[in-house]
């Protein structure tokens, strides 16, 4: 430590040189906590899972509905604990343009599987089960349309009532928080009953079960009772815990993990080359200063600690003020794209990631230089002058 | 003349003397490869899905569904609206019969070959117009489904990308069993992902009555759409929207190419500022070892300029070699890459090739001429500025 003064002195040496790395040490560190956030985006909903939830589905597709008696069916299942289920509204509001995604269900047991998830004020739960037509919302879609309590909103279905009106009123009734990062709070849900009476096909059919199951370490035995109930069926089911259907859903959406790793892994290998390069230099110009050192009696170990700390301090400075502005870059960003994306933000993750990618930039680019400084011999770095 | 002699001298003893800077030369080199390389790649990949979206449309096409419907997964028609509207007289015909095709668009789980997890792939029923409405569709192995039976034939792009759907292969859904007896091709667009079947199969075997998603009727002629649009608007028994098949597909490829250029040209911008900062050190350095050399050619007689000319020459030059190399790179690796990802706007797989097209290989060398410039332009000014004395003096 008591160096510092000295590796502190000699990064100013040549400043411009110095705060151009820096800057592309900035940058590196910028695409680093943008992408690793975005990714982290995509895969998280798999990651608040609950493992103690399955979800049974059509097994052709989850586009297609499974009659209302499996609910029944289903919660007499060994094994299973509570059972909800949701239907596809597939409605926007006003314009085509503004889609949000909205669920029939059944309100009481839908919160309570999904307690570790979602939040509803208890007075609010009470009126909406005494409102047919009530509907509660997610923080962020009360953001975006600025709906409040009490407000009466048209959304338009794929679904025509059974006058072949395709538009249903509701009134929003509370608004449920999300009480996990990543947990989506861009829906809204609403009656089972009401919209089952009034629509004009596909009656008496749900979408998707929720199971809780009582032991998650039965979760897979469970799954395989479930889908053996109804093997041979019209309409057989396809179930499987809730992780692993958030992970096949977003593998649809193609490689994302791969693609952004392959980008940062160009980009640091980039900045790996540059900050490295600055480092050759900055240890070529100072050889006979080096060779001074050494004659004062400097250990040669000294002189290798005394690079590497000069190259790790330029990646810490560059790196640190990089994911400070990536993560203001996602502040800002996330309450644009909250319904969309919802718990855009930095995890402590990326955090923990750039902060070991850091310290390997540092030692790796300072490696060669710092090897070249140890084994200078005084006498020949002295007579080169 | 002199001048132009002096620039050309300077700047070709420049080159000459790059190899002597290999190292720092090609960490800039490289920084500006990685920048286009990375630039083009993502922007191929929106390109690509852009190409395969609306490829295949064709402007005398008319896509009809219920209005208000954003894609066919949220349509629904009836036998009798389809019968209204083939009969209109904006509606192509052929031999006395209509050109249309009455369509059913549903959704089944195929395994993706790559990663053997579960897949949206589309499934659309079609009637024989279907064939002579998108005129590109060409069988190119097997044969065509038989009306009546359960047979489907696949995309050129579906058959690559999801398993077990070769010619010969029996796949199940649900309680159905399915023959795939063909294999089309369709202009590399949009159907090349989907599997087809006769539309009356289809509707029986998933209960939909006589009720259809979509219907595509050939136009009288391409600016027949109009007289179309308000002929179905004025009829109180039609309940549809009229789009043009190209404005349709474009649409639907609107957000996921959105997406992508969203992300991909800030994170282009980004890398493009990390390379000029690489780029600018690497020019110092170079300047800063060649400050002898400079000097020595100052103090017998060179000007200013061709000597700062020479350093932006030479920046230009490696961002150029390091644009080309990025471009080719990418180019090898990425033309024509098969992927498939989910278009949320109906909610199913697209597969689509990545493209890299002329223009995007000009557009990633118009970056790396900019990368050069930039990162060469204050050294070379540092060059032009060197005091003679001192320089000559320094080791």
């Amino acid at each position: 430590m008591k160096y510092f003064y000295f590796i502190w002195k000699n990064l100013g040496r040549k400043k411009l040189r110095t705060w151009l790395t820096i800057m592309s040490i900035v940058v590196a560190f910028i695409l680093f906590g943008a992408l690793g956030s975005l990714s982290a985006a995509f895969t998280q909903g798999a990651e608040i899972a609950g493992a103690d939830r399955l979800v049974t589905i059509h097994k052709v597709s989850l586009i297609q509905s499974l009659p209302y008696s499996y609910v029944n069916r289903v919660r007499n299942t060994e094994g299973v604990e509570a059972v909800t289920f949701a239907s596809w509204f597939g409605g926007y509001y006003q314009d085509p343009k503004n889609q949000f995604a909205q669920f029939a269900v059944d309100a009481e047991s839908y919160f309570d599987i999904y307690s570790d998830l979602l939040s509803l004020p208890e007075e609010q739960m009470e009126s909406w089960q005494n409102n047919r037509i009530g509907a509660v919302i997610g923080t962020a879609l009360a953001q975006r349309f600025g709906w409040e309590v009490g407000d009466r909103v048209p959304v338009t279905s794929m679904f025509p009532q059974e006058d072949g009106n395709r538009t249903w009123e509701f009134e929003i009734e509370g608004i449920f928080s999300a009480e996990a990062s990543g947990a989506d709070s861009g829906s809204m849900v609403f009656h089972y009953e009401y919209f089952d009476e009034a629509r004009q096909w596909d009656k008496g059919t749900v979408g998707w079960l929720m199971i809780k199951v009582a032991d998650p370490q039965n979760a897979g035995e469970v799954a395989d009772r479930i889908d053996a109930m109804f093997a041979n069926s019209p309409a057989e089911t396809k179930t499987s815990t809730e992780k692993a259907f958030m992970e096949s859903f977003m593998k649809q959406f193609g490689d994302i993990g791969t693609i952004t790793g392959l980008i940062l892994g160009a980009v640091f290998f980039t900045m790996l080359l540059v900050t490295a390069n600055t480092m050759a230099q900055a240890v070529r110009e100072r050889i006979p200063e080096m060779a001074i050192l050494k004659t004062l009696g400097f250990t040669d170990r000294s002189v290798l600690v005394m690079i590497l700390a000069e190259a790790v301090l330029m990646a810490l400075i560059g790196g640190l003020i990089g994911l400070g502005l990536a993560w203001l870059m996602i502040g800002a960003a996330a309450s644009q794209v909250g319904a969309f994306l919802p718990g855009f933000a930095m995890p402590t993750d990326v955090w923990v990631q750039g902060l070991i990618a850091i310290v390997v930039l540092g030692l790796l680019s300072g490696a060669i230089p710092a090897l070249q400084g140890m084994r200078l011999n005084i006498v020949t770095a002295l007579g080169r002058r | 003349m002199k001048g132009l002699t002096q620039i050309f001298t300077v700047s070709a003893m420049n080159l000459r003397n790059l190899p002597q800077r290999l190292g720092s030369s090609s960490v800039a080199v490289f920084g500006v490869a990685c920048v286009v390389g990375v630039f083009i790649g993502v922007l191929s990949m929106a390109s690509g899905f852009q190409r395969t979206m609306i490829s295949a449309g064709s402007p005398d096409t008319a896509i009809l569904m219920r209005s208000g419907a954003t894609s066919e997964m949220s349509s629904g028609l009836g036998f009798e609206e389809i019968q209204i509207v083939s009969q209109l007289p904006q509606v192509r015909r052929e031999n006395g019969e209509p050109v249309t095709s009455a369509e059913l668009y549903v959704i089944v789980d195929i395994p993706k070959r790559s990663t053997n997890t579960s897949a949206n792939v589309p499934l659309r029923g079609v009637e024989d117009g279907a064939f002579e409405v998108r005129d590109g569709i060409e069988i190119i192995e097997g044969r065509r489904f038989e009306t009546g039976r359960n047979e489907l034939i696949v995309g050129r792009g579906a058959q690559q990308q999801f398993a077990g759907l070769d010619v010969g292969n029996t796949i199940q859904f649900g309680q159905m069993e399915w023959d795939v007896v063909g294999v089309f091709a369709d202009k590399g667009g949009l159907s090349e992902s989907e599997l087809w079947t006769d539309v009356r199969v289809l509707q029986s075997a998933y209960r939909r009555g006589n009720s259809f998603q979509s219907l595509r009727v050939k136009l009288a002629s391409e600016d027949a759409l109009e007289a179309l649009q308000a002929e179905v608007a004025s009829n109180p028994q039609l309940d549809m929207d009229v789009h043009r098949e190209t404005d349709y597909l474009s649409d639907q490829a609107e957000p996921l190419s959105k997406f992508i250029k969203g992300v991909g040209y800030p994170l282009a911008v980004l890398m493009a500022l990390g390379a000029v900062f690489g780029a600018i050190n690497t020019m110092y350095a170079s300047v800063s070892a060649r400050t002898r050399e400079i000097a020595t050619l100052r103090a017998i007689g060179f000007g200013a300029f061709p000597v700062a000319f020479s350093t932006l020459l030479e920046s230009l030059i490696l961002a150029l070699i390091g644009g080309v190399i990025g471009s080719l790179v990418v180019y090898l690796i990425f033309n024509g890459y098969t992927v498939s990802t989910i278009n949320g706007a109906s909610f199913s797989q697209v597969v689509f090739d990545f493209a890299v097209t002329g223009d995007l290989l000009v557009q990633g060398i118009v970056a790396a001429v900019f990368i050069g410039l930039i990162g060469g332009f204050f050294p070379a000014v540092r060059a032009a500025r060197l005091p003679v004395a001192t320089a000559l003096r320094e080791t």
